[in-house]
């Protein structure tokens, strides 16, 4: 039914360590590295002594690549503890994935050793050995174990008598032991390897003449008569009596193990340094070695013996294939950290870091390089967890080399400039993302307290509060992280926290960000998910003259990417207008002096000089308009985009200085402030010539329990408080002469320049918007007579009172500019008109509103259902549908 | 001898059809939006550590909304429903200091589910439901540092781990489960000690119970958590008889097809799935519909690759009857363990 699955359920010996290993005839024959072995290894016994755990490593790693496919391990020696060493080797030796993707071979005549060995490996092991030496009860009991441990085993050709030397003894051994592992056991024969003794050879002493013979036959017939079961021998044995003519002890190996493998031996403890390929032996060597080996000649060992002095011994050293260290430096650290090779990692950094200007450099562009390609590979499932996890200590030793540079390279006055904490939340063990952003971050200069992964909520702000950091940063990769970042903020807050949370990690995301953490902490929170942009908010959010605003600019961006977030989905909640307006925002109107305007009524400036707006330009959108995301004047620094940038910027400022000094631009501002109060929704605006009525809109999503549903209306004192309240209304425009210059730099064929003009006449509308605006509030309306803000203060919005615009998140209702020109009478007065969809024309013109209260803030309607929609066109005296067309992408439709 | 007889009837029913595990029981308990107050119940109004998010004590607290939840898959058409005591070891309970109740959440998890499992085979004897005891990774893992700059570290050892874990098995096999699912394995280390538990209580108690076992493939890499491919994951925890091998979690059903076409064409064990109800969006919610899941499915009834067919994070119910709707129409894989006695051929 099944056959193309013809090999499922097949009897072979498996194995595996993160990947499986599968003996099947086809196999030829499993090579089992040697090396990490105290009997069998004088330089890995000195390691392990030292506690030089990392250089043994590098001896499994060398096995591995030299083609181990099993690794075998064993700390039998009397000076050191060798379970512990076991434990231990093993604990660091599953964490190298390129070591622990082969199988391991736990070594050792001590079962408590075999058994701690079994207890830190999750692959499939191979126990070497069991055997009938202690008897019956105790090989059954052991056996019983490792089969509950998932392991194969070897067993020795051993009983209570010795060990097995001949023919017969190790057949009778094998068989018996078999019975009972099968029969008493239900030890399934693939997992049994019988490790049948291998002797040497040409000792001179008459009862070895056999040793390999013996063996060769005894493998033979376990392969025949013991089905499924394998059978394995440590090779070098054989050459013993050649110690120091490697050359004939290689050719011994390889002659060995070709009969032995024809004989069905499939496993085989071998050094494959000392392996001769059996082709390339030479004819008499051949001659001489496969007489002993198979014991064809009486003489036989005499006559190796005699040959074996005139062989020069040859030795071979195969190294590790060092290729790659001839590569250019940029590949060579590439490799070095996608390989998680950190041996020759400081030599590349030193190198690096000799050709660059700056030590930060090689972070910023070596390590980052070859990390994005790690980020890549991981991304796209060709590296896994283990290995990344091994990148980012092959980093973490590349930044410790570089770190006294760059601390030499600071100024010296230079302290740290900030505290970070990182951690990943509870129940996530991923944090790569966070090391690389503390790396980075520290490279910054910031001191980061990183308190490792699985951290829960109440450790995080213990040691928050502990070390008292500037900012948090979270971490986490699996989903359910999220829910922990959620928590706590939700802790953070209650405690009153105010220290800006960072959140990263690979599920976290802008959106939820916005949505789920965001709300739930009053102080800042930004989500970063890479380590560079961490270095520029960490910026922002620490530097001293400008952190507040960006604070707020961030709030305020989570805020409307929230509502425009939660306006796509479905499910939200609304509440009907009228339970909408019985939770509008009270203020509390006796607490807070209303200030008298200083000059109240209308005000007109033409021919404004546009030099005073330059130093009002935030020029941020203008690089956005040309497409060149990133903060000024940071952006013009930047690396990728810097220079075009300055260049940009060095073609604006000459644009600008002639448009100032040729007037080929002209400023016209009309604005007043006039008595006002609320009446519900609306606000009534008292001229002198007559009464005019804003209609504002109220936020009717469902917000939680002490949070308002605004309307800009609230701002305003009700008629029924009693409170003299006051509104202010503007038009600015810089729009006058815009259209002929672009359309003459147009057929002059020179877009750039028409595109420049089109972008300056916009950042100067602003300009003048945020100018007159300090003019007011500082001395038409005289309520902040003594702010002294600069322009970073001023985009930031830190001072009292908005300025919000018809058409913009608070008011998207274009209709209140009919009304807002007929206060102002803005077309006879400044000649900025409305088209039919009431643009404003020029276009580089700004329009809107002043409130002056200390609670008015920006904020976005949201989506308004219909009842608010048909209250609108009942108020506003139009029919339902002109409502619904000037207010349509507002409304909520689907309920 | 309830759960020897218990054996062989769910290999004979494994052998001619497939089998429907429940869905979710997490997603479930959300729709009741419990409070500190509902986890806490009267018995542990004073409880010193905050309990809310203890979902497992919700057995002991809220018997009623557990017994629902069982209800309800049953009526959907699962065979098999998984006990709520995921998280029910000493290791999990230790967030909560609840330590000393293992024994009890688990023994009354599994009576709960038992109840409501009998109560539908009295009526339906032809299509007798059966109740897995859900056996969870724990929050620590055996072969995995929790810090970097250690990796030789480890949080819990196997020693612990499978004390614990035969403390979880004795409680659910005294309630009377049927069958016992190590299930979301992402350390397999973990897993081999929940299987060096369950051996050790089977030997005993000289009893037999089927053994389902359900490993999760974190992300596109293949690999569980602690790095190990399919392969070497089924490789490394079939030396114990199971009933099944299989995944769960992470991954929705299309993303785990590759998978499972490596247990079905190489494990000698039935082969069981559970996915979730597709990829989390970015609040970690599951959008899938029980329509495009049972969709994504049906690939897996197309190419036999499946004995055992349920849902992890985010299904409901509904998505459970479309599934069992769809199983209905589909011949399970073939088993080899079943066909082949395991010294037949000797």
């Amino acid at each position: 039914m099944h056959a193309s699955d013809k090999n499922r359920g097949e009897r072979h010996l498996k194995l595996s360590g993160l990947e499986p290993l599968v003996v099947t005839p086809e196999s030829n024959f499993i090579n089992v590295g040697e090396r990490t072995n105290v009997a069998g290894s004088l330089r890995f016994l000195r390691l392990i002594k030292d506690e030089k755990y990392e250089e043994a490593l590098e001896i499994a790693r060398h096995q591995v690549e030299g083609g181990a496919q099993i690794i075998d391990v064993n700390m039998d020696d009397g000076m050191i503890d060798g379970k512990q060493a076991m434990v231990k080797f093993l604990s660091l030796l599953v964490a190298e994935p390129d070591i622990a993707r082969v199988p391991i071979m736990i070594d050792s005549s001590k079962w408590e050793i075999l058994e701690a060995g079994l207890q830190a490996v999750q692959g499939k092991c191979v126990v070497n050995s069991i055997s009938l030496k202690e008897g019956e009860e105790e090989f059954i009991h052991q056996a019983k174990k490792i089969r509950r441990y998932g392991a194969a085993v070897i067993v020795m050709a051993f009983d209570e008598t010795g060990q097995a030397d001949n023919y017969k003894r190790r057949i009778e051994i094998a068989q018996r032991s078999y019975d009972l592992l099968i029969n008493k056991v239900g030890f399934p024969p693939e997992d049994i390897i019988f490790d049948l003794n291998i002797f040497p050879v040409a000792t001179g002493m008459e009862e070895h003449r056999r040793n390999a013979l013996d063996f060769i036959e005894a493998t033979a017939w376990v392969r025949k008569n013991l089905p499924y079961c394998s059978v394995s021998g440590g090779v070098s044995n054989v050459s013993f009596s050649f110690r120091g003519n490697n050359a004939v002890r290689e050719a011994m190996h390889s002659v060995f193990l070709y009969h032995a493998i024809k004989a069905g031996m499939n496993i085989g403890i071998v050094n494959p340094a000392m392996l001769e390929v059996y082709d390339e032996i030479p004819d008499d060597l051949l001659e001489y070695v496969e007489d002993v080996i198979l014991n064809r000649r009486d003489d036989a060992t005499e006559r190796l013996l005699d040959f074996a002095q005139t062989v020069e011994s040859s030795r071979k050293d195969k190294k590790e294939d060092l290729a790659w260290r001839s590569d250019p430096l940029q590949e060579r650290i590439t490799r070095a950290l996608v390989k998680g090779i950190d041996k020759y990692i400081v030599e590349d950094i030193e190198e690096a870091r000799q050709s660059v200007s700056r030590p930060l450099e090689v972070i910023e562009v070596h390590l980052m390089t070859g990390m994005n390609v790690v980020g890549d590979l991981f991304g796209s499932g060709k590296m896994f967890l283990p290995q990344v996890v091994k990148s980012a200590r092959v980093m973490k030793k590349a930044v410790a080399h570089l770190t006294p540079f760059i601390e030499a390279a600071k100024e010296k006055n230079t302290s740290h400039v900030g505290k970070i904490l990182m951690a990943t939340v509870k129940g996530d063990v991923h944090d790569i993302g966070k090391n690389i952003v503390s790396v980075v971050l520290s490279c910054n200069n910031y001191h980061i307290v990183d308190l490792g992964v699985m951290v829960p909520p109440e450790k995080i702000i213990a040691a928050a509060r502990e070390h008292q950091v500037d900012i948090i940063g979270l971490s986490g990769l699996i989903t359910p992280s999220l829910d922990e970042m959620v928590f706590l903020a939700k802790e953070m807050e209650r405690q009153e926290f105010r220290v800006p949370l960072l959140i990263g990690g690979a599920t976290t995301s802008k959106a939820h960000t916005a949505v789920k953490i965001d709300p739930e902490y009053s102080a800042s929170v930004v989500h970063v998910n890479d380590a560079s942009r961490a270095v520029t908010v960490v910026g922002d959010l620490l530097n001293r003259e400008s952190a507040d605003a960006y604070k707020k600019e961030i709030k305020l961006d989570y805020e409307s990417f929230r509502e425009k977030f939660l306006e796509r989905r479905r499910q939200k909640e609304f509440l009907t207008i009228k339970e909408a307006r019985k939770n509008r925002l009270q203020i509390d109107w006796s607490a807070t002096p209303i200030p008298m305007p200083k000059s109240p009524g209308l005000h007109l400036l033409k021919n404004f000089d546009l030099k005073n707006l330059v130093d009002y330009i935030d020029w941020t959108p203008f690089f956005r308009s040309w497409d060149l995301h990133g903060k000024f004047p940071k952006i013009l620094e930047d690396k990728v985009v810097g220079d075009q940038a300055r260049e940009l910027f060095q073609d604006a400022r000459k644009m600008l200085t002639e448009i100032i000094d040729e007037g080929k631009l002209q400023a016209k501002a009309v604005f007043g402030i006039f008595p006002a109060n609320s009446v519900g929704d609306d606000i009534v605006v008292a001229l002198s010539r007559r009464e005019f009525t804003f209609r504002t809109l109220r936020q009717q999503s469902k917000k939680k329990s002490g949070i308002p549903n605004l309307a800009l209306a609230d701002f305003i004192a009700p008629k029924g408080s009693g409170k003299k309240d006051y509104l202010g209304c503007f038009c600015v425009t810089t729009g006058f002469g815009t259209a002929a210059l672009a359309e003459a730099y147009e057929n002059n064929m020179d877009d750039y320049s028409a595109i420049m003009i089109k972008a300056l006449s916009d950042r100067l509308a602003e300009a003048f918007a945020e100018y007159l605006h300090k003019l007011v509030r500082t001395e038409f309306w005289g309520y902040d007579a003594k702010e002294q803000f600069s322009n970073e203060e001023l985009i930031g919005e830190k001072y009292r009172g908005i300025r919000p615009a018809p058409g913009y998140p608070a008011c998207p209702d274009h209709l209140e500019k009919l009304t807002l020109w007929e206060v102002l009478e803005v077309e006879k007065n400044i000649g900025v008109t409305l088209t039919e969809n009431l643009a404003m024309w020029p276009a580089a013109s700004v329009s809107g509103y002043y409130f002056a209260h200390p609670q008015a803030r920006y904020f976005g309607l949201g989506k308004i259902q219909t009842d608010q929609l048909k209250d609108y066109a009942d108020r506003k005296g139009i029919d339902l549908e002109e409502a619904r067309k000037w207010l349509g992408p507002t409304l909520n439709d689907n309920m | 001898m309830a759960t020897i007889r218990n054996m062989s009837a769910i290999k004979d029913i494994l052998e001619n059809k497939i089998l429907v595990l429940d869905g979710a029981m997490g997603t479930m308990l959300q729709q009741y939006r419990f409070t500190e107050k509902d986890f806490r119940g009267n018995r542990f109004k004073d409880w010193p550590v905050s309990l809310q998010g203890n979902n497992d004590l919700l057995t002991l607290t809220q018997p009623e909304a557990i017994a629902a939840i069982h209800r309800k898959y049953f009526e959907a058409g699962a065979d098999i429903v998984e006990t709520n005591t995921f998280s029910s070891t000493s290791v999990g309970m230790s967030d909560y200091q609840m330590e000393e109740f293992v024994y009890e959440i688990n023994l009354e998890a599994a009576r709960i589910a038992k109840n409501e499992a009998a109560k539908f085979t009295v009526q339906e004897p032809e299509k007798p439901r059966f109740v897995a005891g859900s056996i969870g990774p724990t929050n620590k893992t055996a072969s995995m540092s929790p810090d970097v700059n250690d990796p030789g570290f480890r949080a819990i050892t196997f020693e612990e781990l499978s004390l614990a874990y035969k403390e979880q098995v004795e409680g659910l096999l005294d309630g009377g489960v049927d069958i016992l699912l190590i299930e979301t394995v992402f350390d397999t280390l973990n897993a081999k000690a929940a299987l060096f538990a369950i051996e050790e209580v089977k030997e005993q108690r000289k009893l037999d119970v089927p053994i389902m076992i359900s490993g999760t493939i974190t992300d596109a890499s293949g690999r569980t958590l602690s790095g190990q491919t399919a392969e070497a994951f089924m490789v490394s925890v079939s030396h114990i008889p199971l009933l099944s091998i299989g995944f769960n979690c992470a991954l929705g059903a299309d993303q785990l097809t590759p998978y499972l076409e490596v247990l079905s064409a190489k494990s000698e064990f039935a082969v069981s799935a559970h996915p979730n109800a597709g990829l989390p969006n970015a609040f970690g919610n599951y959008d899938q519909t029980p329509e495009q899941m049972a969709g994504e499915i049906q690939t897996y009834l197309e190419k036999q690759l499946v004995n055992i067919v349920g849902g992890c994070c985010g299904t409901t119910p509904a998505h459970i009857k479309a599934i069992a709707e769809l199983v209905k129409n589909f011949k399970p894989r073939s088993i080899p363990h079943f066909l082949v006695n395991p010294l037949g051929t000797l």
